[in-house]
């Protein structure tokens, strides 16, 4: 959950359910937790996995320590890091990522597999992403490939000189 | 009681320094064997798919430093089968650039016009072509578009592609399916097995040490072919010549981890590291300004949308390659595709209230992707990579099973270096924002650091010894033998694609190292014709290669 929450707060996305706790809900279309941010992270290709326990646990104590310093009253029922509404989460993760901050990597490597959850689903096959839906490939337009599963674009040019060669260019097309 | 294999020649990685060392050695008639640490595929297993352990990130390197991440091919062919095949030469200027010590930092044997010869080999060899416009994709169109509205020029660059048989998938950077491009796969490395070379791929070197005889043994680990951080068996090779062509962010680490076992590396091994100045910007266009600024449409009447479609970097400009402007602020300009991840998680959001790089309106930024368009700035940085602690093993501690790692180089950009971003961030935002085409927003240097897909000089050529690893033969100082052909050799920044001019040297040093293998004992011939065996530009080189041959 605390997880889902860190994914959701760089590519957030519409609740789940009503009541989705993890999921902010700032958007009006499904982010990285239902891109599948949490396979990526998780998946033993990606070597996070075992480190994830132990993420989750400092981002809780992380956000224990921004709520006292702001005054903010925490939700014992959720974790802490869920219980912070979402500007919260994001100037946590802001200050987390800073490039002063001594854990940066940790938390900017849960950042980089949440966004290539969403962005290129790569803890699946594209093209079965992009048959089942999936959410970020839609968003950002990936287009759809042949009916092999092999992409190929036969329109692709506008076909004419659109600006004039640098004059001190070489017979083989270099700069000289 | 150890026993070693033994063999003429030991190459170590197989991208351009590597495969075309090898090519001309076992042409020549010596015995050849290539370490390479990645795997070896080609054709139909380079794959369209962004799925963690397709080709996608078994043939890729991705090493994260202290403020710089270097992007490289970790496979047969190396860089060649990951890159845009983009090999334009170096212009003149560059030959002459000084740097921060104030003198002449490539040596003097070495110009562009003395490179052309060798130019000229590689480009018969792969072949380079010239792109003509209309092969040139929708994003080349639009970028050449923006710069001649804008009073620029533009030109289509060489390639080293198969248009008839380019799809404009966009699918190059996981190695590519349809032949198409002329990666090392298909010239020089064919042609080194033709002649009996020996490629062992999953073969990792960790450290050199010397023989009785006066040659080297090289020690490797064998790597697991889907996890490479788990080491299956180890062996040594003894070889009368070595030569390290591990890239530029390998070699130097090679070396350093010698140390012990060959003794002190000159000063500039693990030095001087050049990511080429490397910066993207990106710009999101507005769609109806194309129709309106520009007059393109694409058949569909849209007018452009189509960032997904192409081949890499197609067009260029180089109104910034003035050799009369002050080194530092020459720069060059190219239209470019990342595919989504690598070329998402980094750029910025234009006018953002929150963060930048993250957040609800990096979300709707996403939603613009067919309508961005990246621009590479390659410019003149400073040379201030330095390669710290040595890792276990290979040039990085590997986090996942491929691709990710974390390694030792240290980068801090200096204001010489900033200047030349700023320049060209600058100038991007004057062409592409033009009566409001586009918004334009550099990439963040606060993720992962600088980043670069052109590591070079990290053991470098000159002729100077305070500040070269290596004489103006590629051979390494101190330790005779060891010759060096790969990015690290290249003094500086090229401002432009640097597989050419690497390439390049990587020619032209293969007749002194014929004359070092002949001096140890070794049969081997220089002249060898062009994979396919064409000759004209062999013939132009003999007469240079002559005078090698005597040294
Ligand atoms: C995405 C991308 C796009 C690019 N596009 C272009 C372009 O369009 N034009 C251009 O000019 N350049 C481009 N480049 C850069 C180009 O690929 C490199 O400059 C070039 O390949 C460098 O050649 P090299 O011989 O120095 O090393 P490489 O080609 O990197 O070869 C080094 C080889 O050594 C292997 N190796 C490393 N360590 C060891 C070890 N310890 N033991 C054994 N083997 C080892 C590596 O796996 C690799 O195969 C691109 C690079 C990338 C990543």
């Amino acid at each position: 959950m605390v997880l889902e929450a860190y994914a959701d707060t760089i590519l957030p996305g519409e609740k789940r359910w009503p009541g989705d706790r993890a999921v902010a809900g700032v958007s009006s279309d499904g982010g990285a937790v239902a891109a599948g941010a949490l396979l990526a992270l998780g998946s033993p290709e990606g070597g996070l996995a075992p480190a994830l326990d132990a993420l989750a646990d400092g981002l809780d104590e992380h956000a224990e320590e921004y709520a006292a310093e702001a005054g903010i009253e925490l939700d014992p029922e959720v974790p802490a890091f869920v219980s912070l509404d979402f500007p919260d989460r994001v100037r946590l993760v802001q200050r987390l990522t800073d490039p002063t901050h001594p854990e940066r990597e940790a938390w900017i490597s849960l950042a980089m597999f949440s966004v290539i959850a969403f962005d290129a689903a790569a803890h699946s096959h594209t093209v079965e992403a992009l048959d089942a839906g999936h959410v970020g490939l839609k968003i950002i337009g990936f287009r759809q490939p042949d009916s092999d599963g092999l992409w190929r674009f036969d329109t692709y040019s506008y076909g004419r000189q659109l600006a004039q060669p640098h004059p001190d260019t070489t017979a083989s097309g270099s700069p000289a | 009681m150890t026993s070693s294999e033994s063999t003429d020649v030991l190459v170590i990685g197989s991208g351009f320094g590597g495969a075309i060392t090898a090519y001309h050695l076992a042409a020549g008639g010596a015995r050849v064997v290539v370490l390479e640490r990645g795997p070896w595929l080609s054709g139909e297993e380079f794959e369209h798919d962004f799925k963690f352990g397709s080709s996608s990130t078994r043939v890729f390197d991705f090493v994260v430093g202290d403020g710089m991440s270097v992007l490289s091919g970790n496979c047969v062919g190396g860089g060649s089968v990951v890159y845009f095949a983009a090999m334009p030469r170096a212009p003149r200027f560059v030959f002459d650039r000084k740097g921060r010590f104030g003198h002449r930092m490539w040596p003097s044997a070495i110009s562009r016009g003395t490179l052309d010869p060798w130019y000229d080999r590689v480009a018969e060899a792969l072949p380079v072509s010239q792109t003509s416009w209309d092969t040139v994709p929708f994003s080349g169109g639009l970028f050449g578009a923006a710069c001649d509205h804008a009073g620029r020029t533009a030109n289509p660059v060489p390639v080293a592609l198969d248009q008839a048989k380019c799809t404009n998938c966009n699918w190059m950077m996981a190695g590519c399916r349809f032949d198409a491009k002329r990666s090392l796969l298909l010239n020089y490395l064919p042609a080194a097995l033709a002649h009996g070379a020996q490629i062992r791929p999953l073969h990792e070197v960790q450290y050199l040490s010397r023989t009785d005889d006066g040659g080297y043994r090289v020690h490797y680990t064998v790597l697991d072919d889907v996890d490479y951080r788990v080491e299956v068996d180890s062996g040594t090779i003894d070889a009368k010549i070595v030569i390290i062509a591990a890239g530029a962010g390998a070699t130097p680490v090679i070396l350093q981890r010698s140390e012990p076992t060959l003794g002190a590396m000159p000063h500039a091994v693990g030095r001087y590291f050049s990511g080429n100045g490397e910066r993207l910007n990106t710009a999101i266009f507005d769609e109806e300004r194309i129709r309106d600024v520009l007059g393109l449409s694409r058949p569909d009447g849209v007018p452009y949308e189509a960032y997904q479609i192409g081949k890499g970097p197609c067009v260029a400009s180089w109104d910034r390659l003035d050799g009369s402007l002050p080194e530092y602020e020459r720069f060059s300009l190219e239209q470019l595709y990342f595919p989504p991840g690598f070329g998402t998680i980094l750029a910025q959001v234009p006018d953002a209230v929150g963060p930048t790089w993250f957040g609800a309106e990096k979300k709707e930024l996403l939603r613009t992707w067919q309508s961005w368009l990246t621009v590479f700035t390659m410019s003149e940085d400073d040379n201030e990579g330095e390669f710290g602690a040595v890792p276990p093993s290979g040039n990085a501690v590997r986090l996942s099973q491929q691709m990710l790692a974390r390694g030792s180089l240290r980068y801090e950009p200096t204001e010489n270096t900033l200047r030349g971003w700023a320049l060209s961030d600058a100038e991007v935002r004057d062409i592409l924002e033009r009566d409001g085409l586009s918004r334009v927003m550099p990439w963040t240097n606060d993720v992962v650091g600088a980043y670069t897909v052109h590591p070079l000089a990290s053991c470098r050529i000159g002729d100077n010894p305070a500040t070269s690893a290596l004489d103006d033969r590629h051979e390494l100082r101190n330790h005779p033998g060891i010759f060096v052909t790969d990015g690290s050799a290249v003094p500086a920044g090229l401002t432009v694609n640097p597989a050419m001019t690497i390439a390049a040297l990587a020619e032209r040093a293969v007749p002194g190292i014929v004359a070092a293998a002949r001096a140890r004992g070794v049969d081997v011939r220089y002249g060898a014709p062009a994979p396919d065996g064409g000759t004209s530009s062999r013939d132009a080189v003999l007469p240079l290669a002559r005078s090698a041959l005597r040294q």
